[in-house]
Parts: structure tokens; sequence; C-alpha cells
């Protein structure tokens, strides 16, 4: 019998009992639908979160005071090292070559007033060089000037969010808000869009690094963030600053470097696993689809008993027997895939549509994970059925009326 | 062409052992027109099935032209099947999703035949059994001797040595048996070899040579 007279065959049969046939179809497109956008979500989800680590900019490395084994653990607090990382150490660190820029960070919460206005807002002290790492723009003003490292100026770019709040619609360009006990003016206000990595940049001030020192009497740095020359030079900006550092700490190794890829691989690995999870959860409607296709084929089999016992009267082998049914089986798994293919994209645009802000997508690679499966399935539970068919023995199965 | 020599067919049923034939010898040569007659459970059927390959004997030899059917394999035995032998059936057993036509082109669908060929064949045997404005039609759409007439012409369609016909006229009307009979003898008389099982004495009296059967064993050949 040649294939296609097989496939057509089985199509006959599939359309003769559209009951039966309507019942594999919808079990399969279940299965694929659930498997296809429970992988798209949680292929989302990591691009989700690894695209907002890129957000804090490209060669990145985050030089943190105190040691901490682990990467990618949570880094230790400020104060919790003898020795801490100072102004310094951080212009000390633009003497490698493999280092573009750096910015020292100092980070605390203060009242902040304008007027009657007054909020407790947290104050980032750094460079103009923050900005480009950060990727961050102003959507009116300029960005904060560019000063030496020790310096300190009275002016201060307001996060979207703490403009709001403290100036509602008036203009607040060149307006002089208290920070602390200091007066500072208002140079800039960051674009709405500056976000990333989960702190809410738009509910900041940012205010050069020196003048926050003051501000805070304190000498130290919360963190010293480094960009490296390429990606290619990062492990060398790694080793440089950790050589430095080491120099000017009295031969002491404490300071932690986290890289951006070290961070980000971990992530992935975490959402690489959580997507299998909840992928292999979902792979269970397709077992459940899977054995409802191996009943109702069985069924289908004792049904078309007469029908068996006349293919082998008319010179049909066990063999051929067989493939017709398990044709018929992968032909349904087939097309109920296709189905819950179109199902489970739908659904991902549908997401998509109503969380745009969430950046879900579908996962080029789910549509055939999931078609394989399927089809793999179909096959895997056709096959008892279309054996028991095989194996009626004509004479009885011609008789049974 | 067709020679079987202490053949015995046995069913186990409920302990027991019942021998549905027993040591049967029986031969036919090509263009023979023989009748198997007998009561219920005489052992007709089975006689018709192991002929048709549909069924193994337990002991036996079984020569089908000459050669030993009990060598054959499985797919060897299928294509003995498909290629020299026709069915036709008292339920004429006409798939009930295939129009007419599609139902006379299942043989040749099975055998691998090319399309245009089956075309052909399917049209000129629509033809010559009158069923060609009754093509397209599904078998609960055809009269019961237009079924039938369906299931001959699926059965020679291959143009087989021999025709097993198992009561072809046990669920037609006087007129539309008679019809059938006519259309298996016209068959025979161009050569091919007809065994026919069947309840109705005028009918089996028709044939050439008359098979009585009784407790599996014959009883009379005329």
């Amino acid at each position: 019998m040649q294939v296609e007279d097989i496939l057509r065959f089985s199509l006959r049969a599939a359309i003769g009992n559209r009951g039966r046939t309507f019942l594999m179809l919808l079990a399969m497109a279940i299965g694929v639908a659930s498997v296809v956008m429970l992988i798209s979500l949680g292929e989302s989800a990591r691009l989700y979160v690894t695209g907002q680590f890129s957000s804090m900019g490209s060669n990145l490395l985050i030089v943190l005071p105190g040691r901490s084994e682990t990467v990618g653990g949570p880094p230790p607090f400020l104060g919790l090292t003898p020795r801490d990382l100072t102004l310094e150490d951080a212009k000390s660190l633009t003497r490698s070559p493999a280092i573009r820029r750096v910015s020292p960070l100092v980070v605390g919460a203060v009242p902040v007033s304008w007027q009657q206005r007054e909020r407790e807002i947290v104050v980032i002290g750094g460079t103009s060089d923050i900005f480009t790492m950060r990727d961050l723009t102003v959507s009116s003003g300029t960005i904060l000037p560019t000063l030496e490292l020790g310096r300190g100026e009275a002016v201060c770019v307001l996060g979207y969010k703490a403009k709001q709040e403290l100036f509602g619609h008036e203009p607040a360009l060149g307006q002089k808000v208290s920070i602390g006990d200091r007066r500072f003016r208002v140079v800039g206000v960051l674009a709405q869009k500056a976000r990333s990595m989960g702190d809410d940049l738009a509910d900041m001030v940012i205010i050069p690094v020196a003048s926050a020192q003051a501000l805070f009497n304190t000498s130290s740095l919360f963190r010293i963030l480094v960009e490296a020359m390429s990606e290619e030079t990062i492990p060398q900006a790694k080793k440089a600053i950790l050589g430095i550092i080491k120099d000017r700490h009295e031969g002491e190794d404490d300071i932690t470097v986290i890289t951006q890829d070290a961070v980000l691989s971990t992530f992935n690995r975490i959402f690489r696993a959580l997507t299998m999870t909840v992928a292999g959860i979902a792979a269970i409607s397709l077992v459940v689809a899977g054995i409802i296709i191996m009943n109702v084929m069985l069924v289908a089999v004792s049904n078309r008993r007469s029908e068996i016992g006349l293919l082998k009267a008319l010179g049909s082998s066990r063999q051929l027997i067989l493939r017709i049914f398990l044709a018929e089986a992968v032909l349904l798994s087939f097309t109920g895939a296709i189905a819950g293919l179109m199902v489970g994209v739908g659904g991902i645009k549908v997401l998509a549509w109503l969380f745009p802000e969430h950046s879900i997508g579908l996962a080029p690679w789910s549509p055939v994970v999931a078609v394989v499966v399927a089809i793999a399935t179909g096959l895997l539970f056709g096959v008892l059925p279309a054996r028991r068919a095989a194996n009626l023995a004509a004479a009885q199965a011609l008789s049974r009326r | 062409m067709i020679s079987l020599s202490g053949v015995s067919r046995i069913f186990r049923v409920g302990g027991e052992e019942v021998y549905a034939l027993f040591e049967v010898n029986f031969s036919a040569a090509s263009g023979d027109y023989i009748s198997i007659m007998g009561p219920s459970g005489s052992g007709k059927s089975t006689l018709l099935n192991i002929l048709g390959l549909l069924d193994r004997p337990d002991q036996g030899v079984y020569l089908f032209e000459n050669e030993k059917i009990s060598d054959l394999n499985e797919n060897e035995q299928a294509a003995v099947r498909r290629d020299r032998i026709g069915f036709v059936f008292q339920f004429f057993h006409l798939v009930p999703r295939l129009s007419a036509a599609e139902n006379i082109e299942l043989p040749l669908v099975l055998a691998g035949v090319d399309p245009d060929e089956r075309k052909k064949r399917v049209g000129a045997a629509l033809k010559s059994f009158s069923l060609a404005d009754r093509a397209r039609h599904r078998p609960d759409q055809l009269s019961g001797g237009q079924r039938q007439r369906v299931a001959i012409a699926r059965a020679t369609i291959m143009a087989p040595q021999v025709i097993l016909a198992d009561e072809p006229t046990g669920n037609l009307d006087r007129t539309s048996g008679n019809e059938v009979i006519d259309i298996l003898e016209g068959l025979n008389c161009q050569g091919i070899t007809l065994i026919m099982v069947t309840h109705d004495p005028d009918i089996g009296a028709r044939a050439g040579r008359r098979i009585r059967m009784m407790d599996g064993r014959i009883a009379a050949d005329l």
C-alpha cells in the first residue's frame, strides 16, 4: 500500500467518526497548547530578567567592600568590613588599561523637600559616568557635570517620580531643593523609563559623589561600578581591580568583584531549570492525551473488528494493518498538535498584548518540542491498539455481526 | 488446484476439545463450481475459512496450486489472499464510510496499484456489474442486491482464481439472490473456481458438484 493511500485511508476513518476524532484532537491540543504556553512564559521570564541585568550597562563589574565566597549571592552590606572602599580606591582603578570608566556610589535615604513638600527619598552619590554606565537619560535639563572625583557641587538630578511628588506639574529645573541640611540646584530630571534591576530609579535623587559623602558624613563608598574596555577584557579588569585594591589595602583581599556574566549565568541556570520544571508539568497533560488516544483507539479497534477482518481477507498483512492504525493515531496527534500550537501561540499573543511591559514572547523552540513530543506520544500510545488490530484473527473478526 | 488432506480444526470450548473439522479430505480443480451445504455447526464456514487462508488447520496439509500453505509466512499468505482469492460474504462487509467505487477499489489500494490503473479497472468493474450510476453512493444508500454486487466486484477486481462465497444470498430476497447467483455463475463460466456455502437447497442444487457436511466431516460429495 502506498504511503499516501495509507494516509488517505486513515484520514477517511478519522473523518468517519467525528466524536472520537474530536475527543482525540481536543486532548492533544490541550496538551500541546499548555506545553507551548508554559515554556514560552518561562523563557519570557528568563529573558526579562537577563534583559534587566543587561540594562545595568554592558561590560559592567561591581566592586563591593567585604569578601563573599559565593558569586551571585546576596552582597554583604555596608559596614561589615573593617576596611571601606574610598574615593581614592576608585580613582586608583582608572590606572588599569582594561578599565574604561569607574563610578563610585554612595547611597542613603534622607528627607528631601521643596517649599512645603517633604519626602524621604533615596539619595545616590555618583558621577556623570553613572548615567552612561547605567544607560540613564534625562527628559529635561542635563546630567550631572563631570567633576574631579573629590569635588562636590550643589547640583542634583531628580528621578521622574521624585520630581512629580515634590513639584507636581511645576517646572523643577533651576529650583533649589533641600536634601538633608543642604540645598541643591535641580539641573535635570530623569526620563520616565529609567528603571533597572528592580531599583526604581524614578524615586531617587542623584548628586555628585563627594557631595553625598559630605551629606552622609562618611568617607566610605557603598560600591564601585567599573566598566571594562570590552567584553574580552572583563577577566583582565577583574584581576586588575583585585590587584590594585589588594595593594592599597595592605595585601588583604577584602573586596568582592561581581561580573555581570556570572550573575547572568546564575539567573539563566535558575530560569532554565524553572522552565524545564514547568514544561515537565505541562508534559503530564501530553501523557494524559496519549492515554486518551490509546483508549479511544482501542475502542475504535473493537468497533471496527469486521473491517479489520475484511482488510485481512482482502490481503493486508499484519504489518500493513499495524501501519494503518499507527498512521491514524499519528495523524490525529499531529492535527491535534497543530490545533494546540495555534491555541498556544494565540494565547501567548493575547498575554503579550495584555501585559506589554513583561515582554512575553513565543519561545522559538517550543513549537518544535511540542509537535515532536505530540507525534511521539501518538506513536507510543498508538502501538498497543494497532498491535491488537493486527493480531485479530480474521475468521473470528469477520464472523461477528 | 486446491487439495486438503487429513485437515482438522479444533476449538477449545470450556476445556473440552471440539472438532469443527475432522480429518477432511477435499480437492477442487480449476473451474469447478462447488456448493457446500449442511446444518449449522457442521463445519461449512470453518472449511471455507481454511480454504481462504483466514484460518489455519490444526492438522493436515493444505496445498494451493501445489504450494504447501503451512510453509508460507504471514506476508506470503496475505499475498495469496490478495492476488488469488476473492471473498463474498453474507453480510457484504462493505466499509460504510467509503463509496461503492472506493469499496471496489480497496483491494487495489491495499496492493499498492497505481491510481491511474486503479481508476481504469474500477471503471470497467462498475460497468460490467451495472453499478456505474451507483459509483458515488455509500453502502447505506444501496439496496441489498446492489451491495452484494459491489462486494462481488471487489472480490473480482484483483482477477482471482477462486471465489469463496459464504451464504452470498443469505441476506437477500429471492430476486436479488438469484441475480447474485447468476453473476457468480457467469464468473464461473469465465473459468474462475467458485466455492459457495449455502443454506438454500435450490441454490445448492445448481452447482456442478455438491458437498454435504455433517459434524465436521464431508458426508456426501456428488
